[in-house]
């Protein structure tokens, strides 16, 4: 046996471990497991009582299995025994193996609460510490409930000891991360924020670690939190190299209490006080002044340590950004590690300044380095320190640096690892267009980006480069020259194809006067790299043959040609076969004008958020990019605004193309009304342009539907084009509904008609009844429709209200990326306005056919009685939604419609209610009990009512509510 | 700029051998046991790819992982964007420290044989993540108490009863 086992001699488990070592082969040990396995299952089992010694021993050994990586599914409850044993050891195993292994096994949970509890009340420290730590590694939600209110106690009782109070203070830092609603703030809060005072710094330490994670949840109510952090660190960073004895780590004095610390201070802003806003400083330039002494160890560790608080007090500087010198400092001090031979440091430094860069005081400081940036960008060997250079860089560019910092990543993207390319061809993407003067520069960026990444160019990328060439007249013709240049390359990426084939399909007539690039040299050009594209650019390749045909009627016949090549006309993917079908016939049946109204230049894409940049934020995560940009945003205003976008003059959008039924395609119905342009080919469009398709349910409808259990009138549904509010009123079974739609628009929708919808089961319960409305709402008008309803039996669906209308709104026409679908030419009726389909819930619902019952308390108990078989009752227990508030409470069950009984139930903190649903055949009798419990933030609800359907669906609606 | 939300010093924290053998495993953050494994696997083989003299965080995941090499074994800990690297370096070097003056030179067969003992140590100087005491000595003093409680308990056994033959 080569090791000797300290402390106790658990021999049995020492042979096992070594048996397993010395087995050769993966088969070997499960062989050995599985014996060991059946051993102990036979000594659990077997009829002679085991001793705590032999319990703990086995426990050990299914602990070392688990922890082998196999599975253990016995031995819980001999372990959950170890818990009660007096002896520590057998008890210390016990709870380690619980730590490790169990999940919320209920019923174990609770045998294990109750050790737990005994031994948090035996006073005795060593317990009272392996209970704290079971509480904090198992960390549950039962576990909470248990304790939560305890351990505060435990932490600021005069009498406890400190190392029981360290344990107290993390275990309830766990309990509050893992269920912060059950931890209930008091006036222990106060005295916790004292410890920072403590003689111990052991408690101090663990202190800390508690108001830190408290204080960012409940700010003001450890705002005192920051004047004794600033004195505690003042006495640290003060304090001679031994003054703190145990608490010294290589000559530098509590470093972790002082990273903690500092990072406190980080929940709040500067200090208002002066007084202690000055220490803070001091603290602060004492951290960034003992940097700059000369080592009191050469120990990596002494360095390690002071600059943990060194950069902890960076990051502070960065927090609180006020102080510029502080600032400049920091940033100094960070150049200066930016060419420190220890690669962490390194590391560090470049991922601290990317904040600084950030701050409008040291972003002229951070720029000076960008020399050693990009040449860490050459020399780093570790690739994890380059992706933070590239950040860096990233977050230092401005207009200034933009050209060289952009030509440092092309060049660096050349041999970049294959992990980080991807992020980098999107932040090239974003600075070259954000700090673009001169569009040119963007073009050739981009273009230069697919020549060397062309793999790592997402869609978002080319989508943009498109985008803007679209909107900005004066690189229009450059563009075009650009891709027509960079297409002569033997070999090229099939996302330059992409963007050529756009970019010709558009402005290729701006290069055609040149007979080197003329008509048929582009179109050859073009189609020579057709048949090693992929379909989706093969069809796109289509659609600019067919804008060809409209810009250069010489190349027409040539073009008709390809198209009716078998190999297109009889293509076996769908999509091709159909353009090349369509395009065919629209060249030969559309007169010029037509063809050059239908094929007419893209309008400009509205401007908005670059979709890159959310794609970058995706990526990384909104925290890194978002606050660079934010800080950004003003100094790039001038760059981003350019020429405006107008797509009020982009006359293709804002009027109905006349030639959209000239087209003769024979199965297109006559109106022009296109589906929403997600929708997938033309025979999915022809059969959702009939009328009776109709939309999913709107996005928050089912909210909005429930806001309406309670109430009779508001707002139902809202859009960016339409209102929809409400107003009705019931009686009996009978009610009433006034549906106003609104037009939020300055033009008209044509074609408005909304439609009831019911299921055959709804209306034969259910009867609606209303009169069509005008076809045609103006803009900002408002048109009224009446809904007479009649509940015939009880009901549970709801009615759908569909409502279709087509707008001629030209901004609102979806042309977030120009997909090659919506800018297919084949489809004019796309440019002339959209189709607009929107379903939402109408809000009728059983419960309105209510009518109130006052009854006395016997009354109701007696008829409570009478409902008890079990059919006539059902119960929800569910979680509250909202804040537990009696006076809404009561609010919404007189707005359900029943009466609200006082004084009927014995518990006061209880609601109960009565009422008689009334439909055209009968009457139901319905009474209601809701029982809050405000610690577990959990309701009862208990429907009794003399039919079943009518209990299950009142249950549910009202179950929403609360 | 706040750093705002629930902060956990460290996630986990894994002891590995350069031949890849898990040797200790702390999670600090409710993981599935199907999930453990997965990350496990895939952190081992990017940390054991590295080479000497490369930094010693790499960003993995949606975390930062700080991991150091002593003798064999890689202590490897798990922490939040935002945390601080270095102080979680040393972290791993006062853990070290600990393992050693507690078994005298520890080395992992140490680790291997006592793995309970590993345990222990780690839960006196950490807890739910975060640093219980930083004091050498008071950590020692606890764990030197719980083993004198221990001999206490021990009654001397046969060494034949030891191995279950008895």
């Amino acid at each position: 046996m080569p090791a000797v086992s300290k402390g106790d001699g658990m021999r049995g488990l020492a042979v096992f471990i070594s048996d397993i070592r010395n087995c050769k082969s993966k088969e070997a040990e499960i062989k050995r497991i599985n014996k060991e396995l059946a051993n102990i299952r036979s000594k659990f089992k077997g009829d002679k009582a085991l001793d705590g010694y032999s319990k703990k021993k086995y426990v050990c050994k299914l602990l070392f299995i688990f922890l082998l990586g196999h599975d253990i599914d016995f031995g819980h409850m001999e372990a959950v025994n170890l818990l009660s044993s007096n002896r520590y050891t057998e008890k210390q195993i016990g709870y380690l193996f619980i730590s490790v292994l169990v999940n919320s096994n209920s019923e174990l949970i609770r045998l294990i609460n109750n050790a737990i509890k005994n031994d948090l009340a035996s006073r005795n420290p060593t317990f009272m510490g392996l209970a704290l730590h079971c509480i904090a590694n198992v960390g549950s939600r039962e576990m909470a409930e248990a304790f939560a209110g305890e351990i505060p106690k435990i932490l600021v009782a005069g009498d406890t000891m400190d190392s029981v109070k360290q344990s107290a203070a993390l275990c309830l830092l766990r309990l509050y991360r893992t269920s912060p609603d059950l931890v209930p703030m008091g006036d222990w809060t106060s005295r916790v924020v004292h410890l920072l005072n403590d003689q111990h710094l052991g408690v101090v330490t663990a202190a800390t670690s508690l108001i830190t994670t408290l204080a960012q949840k409940n700010p003001e109510e450890f705002k005192t939190s920051v004047s004794l952090a600033v004195s505690r660190l003042s006495r640290i960073v003060t304090s001679a190299s031994t003054d703190l004895q145990d608490y010294t780590y290589y000559f530098v004095p509590a470093p972790w209490l002082s990273v903690k610390l500092l990072r406190l201070l980080q929940c709040y802003p500067p200090p208002e006080d002066p007084a202690v806003r000055g220490r803070l400083t001091e603290c602060l330039e004492t951290i960034l002044n003992k940097a700059q002494e000369p080592p009191k160890s050469k120990k990596v560790q002494h360095s390690n340590a002071k600059n943990a608080v060194l950069f902890e007090a960076i990051s502070l500087i960065i927090h609180h950004d006020s102080e510029p010198n502080l600032l400049v400092r920091a940033c100094n001090q960070l150049g200066q590690f930016l060419q420190h031979r220890e690669t962490n440091l390194r590391y560090l430094a470049l991922e601290s300044m990317c904040t600084l860069a950030s701050s409008e005081f040291s972003h002229e400081a951070v720029k000076t380095h960008i020399e050693t940036v990009t040449n860490a960008l050459k020399t780093e060997r570790d690739v994890s320190v380059r992706q933070r250079a590239v950040d860096l860089l990233y977050a230092m560019c401005d207009r200034s640096n933009a050209q060289q910092i952009v030509a440092e990543m092309l060049s660096y993207l050349e041999t970049a690892d294959y992990s980080i390319r991807e992020e980098i061809v999107l932040k090239v993407a974003i600075l070259a267009e954000k700090y673009a003067v001169d569009y040119t520069w963007y073009v050739d960026t981009i273009l230069n980006l697919i020549r060397i990444a062309g793999d790592y160019v997402s869609e978002e990328v080319w989508y943009r480069v498109i985008q803007i060439v679209i909107n900005r007249d004066d690189v229009q013709g450059y563009a075009a020259k650009t891709v027509f240049e960079a297409l002569q390359a033997p070999a090229c990426h099939e996302n330059l194809v992409k963007v050529g084939g756009y970019i010709l399909g558009e402005f290729g007539n701006l290069i055609a006067g040149d007979p080197r690039s003329s008509p048929l040299i582009q179109f050859n050009l073009l189609h020579s790299k057709f048949h090693l594209c992929s379909v989706p650019t093969r069809a796109l390749l289509l659609s600019t043959y067919i804008k060809f045909v409209n810009l250069f009627p010489e190349v027409k016949t040539t073009i008709q040609d390809v198209l009716r090549s078998d190999s297109q006309l009889k293509n076996a993917d769908v999509e091709l076969q159909q353009r090349a079908v369509e395009y065919l016939r629209l060249s030969t049946v559309a007169s010029t004008d037509i063809l050059a109204t239908v094929l007419e230049e893209m309008p400009p894409f509205p401007e908005r958020e670059s979709s890159i940049l959310a794609k970058l934020k995706k990526k990384k995560g909104p925290s890194t990019v978002t606050d660079l940009e934010e800080a950004k945003r003003e100094r790039s205003a001038d760059i981003n605004g350019g020429p405006e976008p107008a797509p009020a003059s982009a006359s293709a959008t804002s009027t109905p193309s006349p030639s959209a039924d000239l087209l003769g395609l024979g199965a297109a119905p006559p109106a022009p009304v296109g589906p929403p342009p997600s929708s997938g080919g033309l025979l999915v469009d022809v059969f959702s342009d009939s009328p009776s398709a109709v939309a999913p349910l709107a996005p928050g409808s089912e909210d909005n539907f429930a806001r309406f259990v309670c109430k009779n009138n508001g707002v139902l549904f809202e859009n960016q084009l339409l209102q929809i509010g409400l107003k009705s009123e019931f009686r009996q079974n009978l009610g009433r509904m006034f549906i106003f739609y609104g037009n939020k628009t300055s033009t008209q929708f044509l074609s408005f008609t909304p439609t009831l919808i019911c299921s055959d089961d709804l209306r034969a319960n259910l009867s609606l009844q209303t009169k069509p409305v005008d076809p045609t709402v103006d803009g900002g008008a408002q048109v009224q429709q009446v809904v007479n309803i009649e509940c015939v039996s009880d009901f549970t669906e709801a009615p759908v209200l569909n409502i279709q209308f087509r707008t001629l709104h030209p901004a609102l026409v979806d042309r977030t990326v120009p997909s090659d679908r919506q800018w297919s030419p084949a489809r004019p009726w796309r440019y002339g306005g959209t189709f607009q389909n929107v379903s939402v819930k109408l809000p009728i619902t059983l419960n309105k056919f209510f009518q109130p019952t006052e009854m006395a308390s016997q009354d109701f108990f007696q008829r409570w009685k009478q409902l008890s078989n079990p059919q006539q009752e059902v119960q929800n227990i569910f979680k509250a939604k909202h804040p537990m508030d009696t006076e809404i409470t009561k609010a919404k069950i007189i707005g359900f419609g029943s009466a609200l009984l006082e004084e009927v139930d014995p518990n006061p903190a209880n609601f109960v209610g009565a009422g008689i649903i009334h439909t055209k055949t009968t009457q139901i009798g319905c009474l209601l009990r809701l029982e809050p419990n405000l610690q577990a933030q959990m309701y009862r609800l208990t429907l009794r009512t003399s039919k079943e359907t009518v209990s299950q669906r009142l249950c549910e609606l009202l179950s929403e509510q609360f | 700029m706040a750093r705002m939300g629930q902060r956990i010093e460290m996630r986990f924290m894994l002891l590995f051998s350069r031949q890849g053998k898990l040797r200790l495993q702390k999670w600090y953050l409710a993981t599935s046991d199907k999930e453990r494994k997965k990350m496990v696997r895939e952190l081992m083989q990017v940390v054991l790819a590295r080479k000497p003299k490369m930094c010693s965080f790499l960003e993995w995941r949606d975390l930062k992982v700080v991991y150091k090499r002593y003798a064999s074994l890689y202590f490897c800990c798990a922490i939040e964007g935002q945390d601080n690297e270095l102080i979680t370096l040393e972290l791993i070097h006062r853990y070290v420290e600990l393992l050693d003056k507690y078994f005298g030179s520890v080395c992992e067969l140490d680790i291997i044989f006592n793995f309970e003992k590993a345990y222990f140590i780690l839960d006196e100087f950490l807890m739910g993540g975060d640093v219980q005491d930083t004091s050498k000595k008071s950590v020692l003093k606890a764990i030197e108490q719980a083993d004198l409680l221990q001999e206490e308990d021990e009654s001397p056994r046969s060494v034949l009863e030891e191995m279950g033959l008895a």
